[in-house]
């Protein structure tokens, strides 16, 4: 067992290391998801465009001011796009507000594509995070180690603010009840931007980390991770944080296994890799079948 | 029926013959390489399987979004089919692979054949993720239109799909040919025709006593199970019957396009579609006709400048280069979906009743602007 | 008022990512040429996004440059002015064919490009049923030319490149195992690989394959699959964007073995993501810098004269050997139509079987079966990491 750990540990670091950037862009999606009930399809491309900006920001000032404007701005992007594109269709069905993510995204995405000249930038190096390292053996980027330890302080933190603070408190209420915490006198506009905030300021915190690893953003780089996220959300139980972060890591993990899984298990064929996006899918549809509510789900209510 | 709605079925017929007339003077008269024809064949493949999708999404409720992946199987099924034997024997197209389908069909059969198998799989995948509700089934339907373009991808297969690698050298749009009296079908007036007689039938469902139960899940699931309406026989059957008229559309398109690959299907298709959906009207079977003809000319056509470093006269490289012109678009879709978020149409359909009470409306308006109305 | 107050925020959104690609561009002027003549339209069938988009704007350049150097030419006693279709064809397959149709609806005689062999493969009915001949640059797979009378090609081909490269690795490199690693569904990555893979193992070399999916930028993973299969040489003939992913990743998971690649990876975007790192990158190429000093110093000093051409270069002045493709093949089609003394399609199309020209990357004949570049050196280069440049190894000529 520990020779086997031993000779497969940089699949798993892989793994670890790109389910806590995956736990990071998940929790978006559950808590949005949680209070709107809005599969925010646009929010794998704020992820993208943190990327970008830092792409750019990096170029013309140093790290230590570009990493706090980077996650500024990528905030100010998340709040803009909650007022411009989901408030006005609050009272509208469902599926326009799901629509309107996907015109969103697909805005993002075309405008990443012109300003970029449409091609990938070269990520620029963070400098300790893109060190790299030896790990028993397995030699590895800081950032891999760093990604885990920072997904749980962050996923703790908004733990507490979400258990103990007011504005904590009223995301909970409303994610419980719309209407009637509206009754109540909450200020659900206000809560709503605070969830897009903290969501977006995830996504930019994970896209560091993310692009330290791959570094390089084109405009399509946001579409994959973040469907697989929210697949990580629905899996662990969408509007559960907890759940998101470990599906995610799930999701992580088992993507890299697979892609190594003729030299892991030893059984040859490269049709392996083929299903490594696949399988991420394949699991969101075996969950759904199987317990819809995710790992953590709450019991739905299913309203009439 | 009342005579006037006779009549209304009278004029709307005369009119799509008339646009049928139009196409086959147009194609003998202008030379074929003509982009009017590319967006004319394309807008048509498109309407097929925007349609097929309103009738799901507009007409049953089922926010789906799997077309892409239905319309990869009929692609696919269309190309190894109707691709002929010797192709398949020499190294040609299949070149890593022995190819084990050892007969081609006639494109009739093979497209018809596109639209079963795309149905057959509906039909197999409905019967987990149709119980699924609202944004659930949206991204079930994804994610099995994922799955199968990994399938699709899978080198094991790669004996009847080539693997990963592209198709061709099946029986193309200029490969049309009446049987007996061997006269050559003009490739746009092709697509038309069977887009055409598609979603005529689709018309003719919507406007039966199915279409009305389709009608009455959308508004209301619960009424219409009380109703003694079967909801998951019916839902089942809209599912299925969009995606056959979606695998023939995607045998289309792969006959439009000459060469077909999997990579092609990804989700980015399937929200083109929708957005077409959208901006014709959610519910609106003309509606998407039209908005799926605008979208293609303006993204292949009347916008292609902005991308090319001339717009309208205007010569500005700086501006206009790679990437513009779909940056300007998502911003006209955005527009569309954030202020108009009935689409043209919303969910009537167009007709000349339609027609007249607009401008109707619009006269009147203008009256009452001039006559210093209540608004002014 | 809130609807304005969504315009405005909207406008604002706009804006913030406007601010966040700011970018300098300038007009590029267009080569003045005397009014009156009449116009021979060559079409530019090239990618100016996506996967390829950095390798197409560059052989793009190449053509311009041409067009540049020589904005007219004289067929049968009048002089034409040449006027360039450009055409986006987003690196997508599915985009080839409508962009295709673009071009022949703006009536051009003759198209070139594309760079990669997918949008090249996918295109090619859409012209043949238009009648147009298209010279393809640097497609290199064979499937673009074979059974067809209107695809012809300047350069080698995949099984050819494959060849030379499985010699190199077996013969110089003396490595007896190789990890080779393509994209799902491009016919570029994967015929080559094919083709490497026949060579290497008639050689007596074993072979591990590997495939990513599109959009994947994960590649750990196959980069400890090599390391774990105890292979000795990773080959990756990838497109640029996937190059810069998986330079970066063997660096900081020490691949440790050397990595090979074909025509794509000779591109300065493999160089600014190499310099500095520990890894050893050795490609093919259809040209190498230095060979014809006038061209690349006349190029240099184009590119070098405006921003939009020096981004395009990829931010340098690093003659890439696309562009030296793209620079033959403009004057080849112009040759073409002076041998066929016409600008209509099919005369040049006629004419194009039996063109001959002296490039700046050699002398181009075509063969009499396909169409294709009757070539049998491959240039081969090694990465220097420290000064981010390529070092010129030995050509390879076979037969």
């Amino acid at each position: 067992m520990i020779e086997f750990l031993h000779s497969n540990l940089s699949y798993i670091l892989s793994g670890i290391s790109v389910g806590g950037q995956f736990a990071l862009i998940a929790i978006g999606y559950t808590m949005v998801y949680g209070i709107l009930r809005l599969i925010n399809f646009a929010h794998g491309d704020v992820f993208m465009c943190a990327g970008l900006m830092m792409v750019y920001l990096s170029a013309s000032m140093p790290m230590m001011m570009a990493i706090p404007l980077v996650l500024i701005l990528t905030v100010a992007l998340g709040f803009i796009i909650e007022r411009v594109a989901y408030k006005p269709l609050r009272s509208a069905p469902r599926m326009s507000v799901m629509i309107s993510a996907i015109g969103v995204s697909y805005l993002l995405q075309n405008a990443a594509l012109y300003f970029t000249g449409g091609l990938a930038k070269v990520y620029p190096e963070i400098p300790w995070l893109s060190k790299t390292i030896t790990i028993w053996d397995a030699s590895t980027k800081v950032v891999t180690v760093v990604t885990p330890i920072l997904t749980i302080v962050l996923v703790v933190l908004l733990s507490l603010l979400i258990k103990y603070t007011k504005i904590g408190m009223a995301m909970r209420a409303v994610s419980k009840d719309f209407e009637t915490s509206e009754l109540m006198g909450i200020k659900i506009d206000r809560v709503i931007s605070v969830t897009f905030i903290i969501g977006s300021f995830l996504a930019a915190v994970g896209s560091m980390l993310y692009f330290t690893n791959y570094a390089s953003v084109a405009p399509t780089s946001g579409g994959m991770p973040g469907l697989k996220c929210f697949v990580a959300a629905v899996f662990g139980g969408i509007g559960s944080i907890p759940g998101a972060v470990i599906g995610a890591f799930i999701i992580g993990i088992c993507e890299n296994i697979i892609k190594g899984g003729s030299s892991i298990f030893g059984i040859g064929g490269s049709g392996w890799t083929t299903f490594s996006d696949a399988f991420t899918f394949a699991l969101l549809i075996i969950i759904l079948v199987v317990k819809p509510t995710g790992l953590f789900g709450e019991k739905a209510t299913d309203k009439v | 029926m009342g005579k006037k709605n006779k009549t209304e079925l009278w004029i709307a017929l005369v009119a799509i013959a008339l646009v049928y007339i139009v196409v086959i003077i147009l194609e003998q008269t202008m030379s074929p390489g003509n982009i009017l024809f590319t967006v004319l064949k394309k807008g048509a493949i498109y309407s097929l399987v925007a349609v097929s999708m309103n009738l799901l999404n507009g007409f049953t409720g089922l926010f789906s979004l799997g077309q892409a992946g239905f319309m990869l199987i009929g692609a696919y099924t269309y190309a190894i089919l109707t691709m002929p034997v010797a192709v398949k024997l020499s190294d040609q197209v299949y070149k890593y692979y022995d190819c084990i389908i050892h007969f081609d069909t006639g494109i009739l059969v093979g497209l018809i054949c596109a639209g079963i198998a795309a149905a057959v799989f509906a039909a197999l995948i409905g019967l987990p993720v149709l119980r699924l509700k609202s944004d659930y089934l949206a991204i079930a339907t994804l994610g099995f239109a994922e799955i199968i373009r990994a399938i699709f991808q899978w080198n094991t297969l790669g004996p009847v799909t080539n693997g990963a690698n592209v198709m061709r050298e099946y029986k193309d749009l200029t490969s049309v040919v009446i049987p007996i009296i061997n006269v050559r079908i003009p490739p746009t007036l092709f697509v038309f025709i069977v887009a055409g007689l598609c979603i005529a039938f689709i018309v003719l469902l919507i406007n039966s006593s199915y279409g009305r139960a389709f009608k009455a899940i959308r508004d209301d699931e619960i009424a219409a199970e009380a109703m003694g309406i079967n909801l998951f026989r019916h839902k089942q059957m809209s599912f299925v019957i969009s995606s056959f008229f979606a695998g023939i559309s995607g045998a289309l398109l792969a006959m439009f396009q000459y060469t077909v690959v999997a990579s092609q299907f990804k989700s980015a298709m399937t929200y083109e579609i929708l957005l077409i959906v959208v901006i014709g009207g959610i519910g609106s079977i003309s509606g998407s006709c039209i908005a799926s003809f605008l979208y293609i000319a303006l993204s292949e056509w009347w916008l292609r400048g902005l991308d090319m470093g001339k717009f309208l006269g205007i010569d500005a490289p700086g501006i206009f280069r790679s990437g513009f012109r779909r940056f300007i678009f998502s911003i006209i879709i955005m527009v569309i979906v954030l202020f108009f978020s009935r689409g043209l149409m919303g969910d009537k359909e167009l007709s000349f009743r339609w027609l007249a009470k607009k401008l109707r409306r619009k006269r009147s308006g203008e009256a009452a602007a001039k006559g210093g109305g209540p608004n002014a | 008022m809130k609807r304005l107050s969504a315009v405005i925020l909207s406008v604002l959104l706009v804006l913030s990512l406007c601010a966040c690609g700011s970018s300098t561009t300038t007009t590029t002027p267009t080569p003045t040429a005397a009014a009156g003549n009449p116009v021979l339209k060559i079409g530019v069938f090239e990618p100016a996004s996506g996967d390829n988009g950095a390798g197409g704007k560059q052989e793009t350049l190449g053509i311009e440059y041409a067009n540049s150097v020589s904005p007219t030419v004289e067929i049968d006693g009048t002089t034409y002015d040449v006027e360039l279709v450009k055409v986006d064809n987003e690196s997508s397959n599915d985009k080839a064919a409508t962009a295709a149709s673009t071009l022949v609806s703006a009536g051009v005689s003759v198209v070139l490009g594309s760079y990669g062999s997918s949008v090249s493969i996918a295109a090619s009915p859409t012209f043949k049923e238009a009648g147009i001949p298209v010279i393809g640059i640097t497609c290199t797979n064979p499937q673009v030319t074979e059974g067809n009378t209107h695809y012809f090609r300047i350069c080698f081909l995949d099984p050819f490149q494959g060849t030379v490269l499985a010699n190199y690795a077996f013969s110089e490199l003396k490595v007896t195992k190789a990890y080779c690693l393509s994209k799902l569904g491009d016919d570029y990555s994967g015929g080559l690989v094919n083709y490497f893979v026949t060579a290497f193992e008639a050689l007596g070399g074993t072979c591990v394959q590997d495939t990513f999916p599109d959009g994947n930028s994960d590649f750990t993973s196959y980069i400890n699959n090599a390391k774990n299969e105890g292979c000795q040489v990773f080959f990756s003939p990838v497109s640029t964007e996937a190059a810069q992913l998986i330079i970066n990743q063997a660096d900081s998971q020490g691949l440790g073995m050397p990595i090979l690649a074909g025509d794509t990876w000779d591109s300065n975007v493999i160089l600014q993501a190499a310099k500095g790192k520990s890894v050893d990158v050795t490609v093919t190429t259809f040209y190498p810098e230095g060979a014809n000093a006038d061209f690349d110093s006349g190029f240099k000093t184009w590119v070098a004269g405006d921003s939009t051409r020096l981004a395009n270069n990829g931010g340098d002045d690093t003659v890439a050997a696309v562009t030296a493709m793209g620079y033959d093949a403009y004057f080849f089609a112009l040759q073409a139509a002076v041998n066929a003394k016409s600008t209509a399609s099919a005369d040049i199309m006629q004419a194009l079987w039996t063109t001959e020209y002296d490039g700046v990357s050699g002398h181009i004949a075509l063969d009499q079966t396909n169409g294709d570049a009757i070539r049998n050196t491959a240039y081969v280069k090694h990465c220097n990491t420290e000064t981010g440049a390529w070092e010129a190894l030995p050509a390879v000529t076979i037969g």
